[in-house]
């Protein structure tokens, strides 16, 4: 069968058929004020071997920089299985099956994910993941207002130190539906989340903190003390993780006493290749007590009629073709392919090879911060242990250091004068397994010469 | 046939009513849902001293087959919900008039519960429905 099955002439003969000269005079009750005869900036159509020239083009201008920075999105090895695996045709699909039961390989995948990630973050329970980290807090916010049996407030404590975008997406998603986020300062020596200023919220009506570990600068925060004070102050825990860090750091299901109510975060390191900002792959984990506010898919494992291990989509009266309006959210689709992805890539890493790449990040990390602070007009904001992102101050704007970087082929951090005006000419920086020493000399000797260059303003 | 007390009232949305004698009122689903439902998994329950309009959906009911609002058949104040049906919402299947209470209200107004259906217009109703 031709992959477009209706030629010119099929198409003739139905319309002599039914008596019509063009395909247009089908579209004649539509006034021609509403058409669109033309799209302006829309190229015309171009053969693939044009295509494939203009794209390798394209690529090639983008360069082959040396990265530097993280900021949500990280750059790792990914082991060649990982997508050669993904992309076979049996589970090449974004797309929870319609009848789920009847891809029990599909299943087993969502089953063997959400168990990854609830050893992980040493949580009870896991969906089988959300868009991204992003709205994955934000779905964690609206959960935690549903899970919530005392609070009537749908105040949620939000630290500044939890990642910008991730703080915006949340903040677009809950307040319409009536949440109120209300921001929490950060220790200016430390970077991480100023305990005192949580007192004064102490005794109210609180539904939510959010603990972010590692936080936006790479610092590690006091989650068993944040989640201490939540508790006693009857507000529920949300975490707000990068799940590598938890190879190394007290997962979310060890906070405090208790541990964290909900956990989130991104699975962008686990197999998902940096891309133009996109897709990522969200997860968010539960204690069992609330897996029935949890948004999203969940499969779990059970025996057929003969005893035989099979899989089944579980807990659906949550979901939308059930509960309708009154479900927990409208994901029913999700992630899968990116969750593919990460669950062969945490197959193949094992824990130790997990632990292996998080240490070797941390300590590419603390390379980079020594070699870059050793140049005169460049120190680090912050004290205290971090995973492998630091925040620099430079003396002098940032801006116009990253864009001489970048001519020189570096991609030398995120500006954080943006989102964090108050820290000054500050500068954050990632380094992962994927960057050597000689990595780290090269940047380290090109910002020397730019701030070598001009004395400090 | 699914057994109707009559000394209790009803509401087409199956809720029954039973009003004790200080003047509150104890709320469940009748035998004729249970039965429909099938077994329960899940039941949420109201917490005390929530605000309901009459016709408010107050609980969830859970089965395996279909999770299912409750409404509240009057208005009032909760006084509580069954707790025991967190870890045995099987006592609805079991003792849908007895240990399967789902919450107890104050009512807005006395004698709120006379303008429900007594049993026999609620056993016409589900003969009815068929």
């Amino acid at each position: 069968m031709p992959y477009i099955p209706h030629t010119a002439a099929d198409v003739r003969a139905m319309l002599d058929r039914i008596g019509v000269a063009g395909i247009d005079d089908l579209f004649d009750e539509i006034p021609p004020a509403l058409r669109v005869d033309a799209l302006p900036g829309v190229p015309e159509g171009l053969p693939e071997m044009d295509l494939s020239r203009l794209a390798a083009e394209r690529a090639a201008a983008d360069g082959a920089r040396l990265n530097f920075i993280g900021a949500g999105a990280y750059e790792h090895h990914i082991p060649a299985p990982v997508w050669q695996l993904v992309t076979r045709g049996e589970i090449y699909s974004a797309y929870t099956p319609y009848q789920a039961e009847a891809s029990q390989g599909t299943l087993q995948i969502m089953y063997e994910f959400q168990s990854m990630i609830t050893a992980l973050t040493g949580m009870d329970v896991s969906n089988a993941s959300l868009y991204d980290g992003a709205s994955a807090l934000a779905e964690a916010c609206l959960m935690a207002v549903r899970a919530h049996r005392h609070s009537q407030s749908a105040r949620i404590l939000m630290p500044a130190t939890v990642n910008p975008v991730w703080r915006r997406v949340a903040r677009a998603i809950t307040e319409g539906q009536g949440l109120v986020v209300e921001e929490l300062p950060y220790d200016p020596a430390r970077g991480t989340t100023d305990l005192q200023s949580l007192e004064r919220h102490a005794g109210t009506d609180l539904t939510a903190l959010v603990v972010p570990q590692p936080n936006f600068f790479g610092q590690l925060e006091d989650a068993d003390a944040l989640t201490r004070w939540a508790h006693g102050n009857g507000a529920l825990v949300i975490g707000a993780v990068n799940p590598l860090a938890l190879a190394l750091v007290a997962p979310p299901g060890e906070w405090g006493e208790g541990g964290a109510d909900v956990a989130v975060g991104d699975g962008q390191p686990f197999g998902v290749p940096l891309s133009s900002g996109g897709p990522y792959v969200g997860f968010m984990t539960s204690r069992l007590e609330h897996v029935r506010q949890m948004p999203g898919r969940i499969s779990g494992r059970t025996v057929d009629a003969d005893g035989r291990t099979g899989y089944t989509l579980t807990l659906q009266a949550r979901e939308q073709h059930i509960r309708r309006g009154k479900a927990t959210s409208n994901i029913c689709t999700n992630q899968g392919l990116l969750m593919t992805a990460a669950t062969i890539h945490l197959a193949l890493l094992g824990p130790v090879g997990l632990e292996r790449v998080a240490s070797a990040c941390a300590r590419r990390t603390r390379e980079l911060v020594a070699a870059l602070t050793a140049i005169p007009g460049v120190r680090e904001a912050f004290a205290g242990p971090r995973f492998h992102e630091a925040a620099l101050l430079l003396d002098r704007p940032v801006a116009p250091v990253l864009e001489a970087l970048a001519a020189a082929g570096i991609v030398g951090g995120y500006d954080l004068s943006r989102d964090y005006p108050e820290l000054g000419h500050a500068l954050l920086v990632c380094a992962t397994e994927t960057r050597t020493s000689a990595d780290i000399e090269r940047y380290a000797r090109a910002l020397r010469g730019l701030l070598g260059r001009r004395s400090a303003a | 046939m699914s057994e109707i007390p009559a000394d209790l009232r009803y509401t087409k949305s199956h809720e029954w009513v039973r009003t004790l004698r200080d003047g509150s009122v104890e709320i469940g689903i009748t035998d004729h849902a249970q039965h429909s439902l099938g077994d329960l998994v899940f039941v949420e329950v109201p917490q005390a001293g929530k605000q309901l309009a009459a016709g408010d959906a107050c609980a969830v009911v859970e089965s395996v087959k279909a999770a299912s609002d409750v409404y509240s058949p009057v208005a009032g104040a909760v006084i509580a919900g069954n707790e025991e049906l967190a870890t045995q919402p099987e006592l609805i299947n079991q003792d849908p008039y007895g240990k399967g209470w789902i919450l107890r209200l104050k009512p807005a107004a006395a004698g709120a519960a006379a303008g429900l259906l007594d049993a026999a217009a609620y056993a016409a109703e589900v003969a009815a429905a068929g």
